[in-house]
C-alpha cells in the first residue's frame, strides 16, 4: 500500500494547485470584463485628439511641429516595451519581447544606438539582463493605468526626441483582437506617421473648400505643442489599456489551460491509484486463500 | 443656424460628457470664454476650474476640469481634459525623478554583476583551496 498513499497525497496536491488556478482564472475573467472597458473609454480621446491633430497639420503651415518632421538619417532609436507587471499570463509578455530584442538586433547590426523606456516590470527586468540601455521605466501600474505615472518617463523619451537625441520612436506592446487572440505589435511613434494624422475624405474636402484654421489663444506654438505631446500621450496610453487587457485575456487562458490540466492529471492519477488499491485487495485475498489452503 | 451645439468633454481615461449643449462657459488660459453656437473654429488651453454647461430644456450643470484644451468648431465643441494636474515644471520634475530612477536601476544593476562576479571568484577560489587540501593529503 506504500505506492497508494504516495499517489493519494500527489492527487491532494494536484487539487489544490488546481484550487488555486480555478481562484486566478475567475479573478482575471473579472479584471479582463474592467480592462477591456477602460480600454473602450480612452478611444473617445484618442479619437478626438487625432482629428484636432489631422487638422492642425494641414491647416497651419506656419508652424510644424517636430513631431511631424520626418529625419533624413536614422542612426539613434528609442524604444517603449509596455509588458505587464507580473507573470502567469502565457506567452503574452515573451511574444513581445521576443519581438522586440529580434528588432533590437537587427537595429544593432545596422549599427543604430538604442535607447529603451520599459512601461511594466517584466520588461524592465528583461532589459536589464539584456543589458539594454534603459533610460526611463514606470512599475506597478496596478490594474488601473494611470495617466499621472506615465507622464515622467513618456516625457523622458519626448524630450529625446525634441533635442535630437532620437531620430524615431517606436512602441512594442500587445493588441488586443479578442480574448483568444492577443498579437504583440510594433508601431512607429515619432514622427508621427501619415496615417496618424490623416482625416476622413469628408473633412480633406471641408478643409479644401474653407481653408478655415483655428483662433489659436494665447499663440499657435503653445497650443499646437500641448495637442502634440498629449495625442503622442494619448496613443502610448491607449496602448497600455491594451496591453493590460491582453494581460487579464492571456492570464485568464492560461489559468483555464492550467485548471483543465490539472483535471487530466488527476485523471490519471486516481485510475493509477484505484489500480494499485485493486492490486492490494487481490494479493491479501489470493494470501488468505492460499493461507487457509495449507491449513 | 442651429440654436445648439453637441459637446464632448473626453479625457484619456474616460468620457465626462456628452451631449447638446446651447452655452458653454470655460475656463480658457486668457480668461474665461462664454461659446454660443456658430463659433469660429478656436484652439486654446484651458485651466482647471469649472465648466459650465447649458443643455437644452436642463438647469446648467457644472463639470470640473484639471486642466486641458478646448477646440471649438460651428457645431462642435470638443474639451480633452487632462486626467492629472499638468504644468511645464510638475512635468518637467516628474521627468527628472523617472530619469534618476533609471540611472539609479543601472547602478544597482553593476551592483548585482559585482555580486556575481564575487560569487563566481569565491566559487573558483574555494575550488582551489579544496584541490590543493587534496594534493597535501597526498603528500606531494
Amino acid at each position: 500500500m506504500a505506492g497508494s498513499r504516495e499517489v493519494r497525497t500527489k492527487i491532494k496536491s494536484v487539487k489544490n494547485t488546481q484550487k488555486i488556478t480555478r481562484a486566478m482564472e475567475m479573478v482575471a475573467a473579472s479584471k479582463m470584463r474592467k480592462a477591456q472597458d477602460r480600454m473602450k473609454k480612452a478611444r473617445p480621446y484618442g479619437e478626438k485628439i487625432r482629428n484636432v491633430a489631422a487638422h492642425m497639420s494641414r491647416a497651419n503651415t506656419e508652424y510644424r511641429h517636430p513631431f511631424l518632421i520626418e529625419r533624413d538619417t536614422v542612426k539613434r532609436i528609442g524604444i517603449i516595451v509596455v509588458t505587464s507587471d507580473k507573470g502567469l499570463c502565457g506567452g503574452l509578455n515573451t511574444n513581445v519581447l521576443r519581438k522586440t530584442l529580434g528588432q533590437m538586433k537587427a537595429w544593432e547590426s545596422a549599427e543604430e544606438q538604442l535607447e529603451v523606456c520599459c512601461i511594466g516590470n517584466k520588461g524592465l527586468g528583461f532589459m536589464n539582463r539584456v543589458k539594454a540601455n534603459v533610460i526611463s521605466h514606470v512599475v506597478g501600474l496596478g490594474d488601473t493605468p494611470d495617466m499621472e505615472k506615465l507622464i515622467g518617463a513618456v516625457k523622458v523619451v519626448l524630450d529625446g526626441y525634441t533635442e535630437d537625441r532620437f531620430d524615431r520612436v517606436y512602441i512594442f506592446y500587445n493588441r488586443f483582437i479578442n480574448t483568444m487572440k492577443q498579437e504583440p505589435v510594433m508601431e512607429q511613434l515619432l514622427p508621427l506617421t501619415d496615417e496618424r494624422v490623416q482625416s476622413t475624405e469628408a473633412e480633406e474636402q471641408e478643409q479644401k473648400r474653407t481653408g478655415w484654421d483655428y483662433i489659436y489663444e494665447p499663440e499657435a506654438k503653445p497650443v499646437i505643442d500641448d495637442i502634440m505631446v498629449r495625442y503622442v500621450e494619448a496613443l502610448i496610453y491607449q496602448a497600455l489599456t491594451e496591453n493590460m487587457a491582453s494581460e487579464q485575456s492571456a492570464r485568464m487562458v492560461a489559468m483555464k489551460a492550467a485548471s483543465d490540466n490539472a483535471g487530466s492529471v488527476i485523471d490519471e492519477l486516481t485510475l493509477i491509484y484505484n489500480k494499485s488499491r485493486q492490486a492490494a485487495i487481490t494479493k491479501e485475498l489470493s494470501e488468505i486463500v492460499g493461507g487457509a489452503a495449507a491449513v | 443656424m442651429g440654436t445648439i451645439f453637441h459637446l464632448d468633454i473626453v479625457s484619456a481615461e474616460e468620457s465626462i460628457y456628452s451631449g447638446a449643449a446651447e452655452f458653454l462657459v470655460a475656463p480658457a488660459q486668457m480668461g474665461e470664454v462664454g461659446i454660443y453656437p456658430q463659433h469660429t473654429p478656436m484652439l486654446t488651453r484651458v485651466k482647471s476650474g469649472m465648466v459650465r454647461i447649458k443643455a437644452p430644456l436642463k438647469d446648467e450643470e457644472l463639470v470640473y476640469v484639471s486642466g486641458g484644451l478646448l477646440e471649438v468648431q460651428p457645431d462642435i465643441v470638443t474639451i480633452l481634459a487632462d486626467t492629472a494636474v499638468r504644468s511645464a515644471d510638475l512635468d518637467e520634475a516628474k521627468a527628472i525623478e523617472a530619469k534618476a530612477a533609471a540611472e539609479d536601476a543601472i547602478k544597482n544593476r553593476e551592483s548585482e554583476v559585482d555580486y556575481a562576479r564575487a560569487q563566481a571568484e569565491l566559487i573558483e577560489a574555494t575550488a582551489q583551496l579544496s584541490a590543493i587540501r587534496k594534493l597535501k593529503k597526498r603528500g606531494h
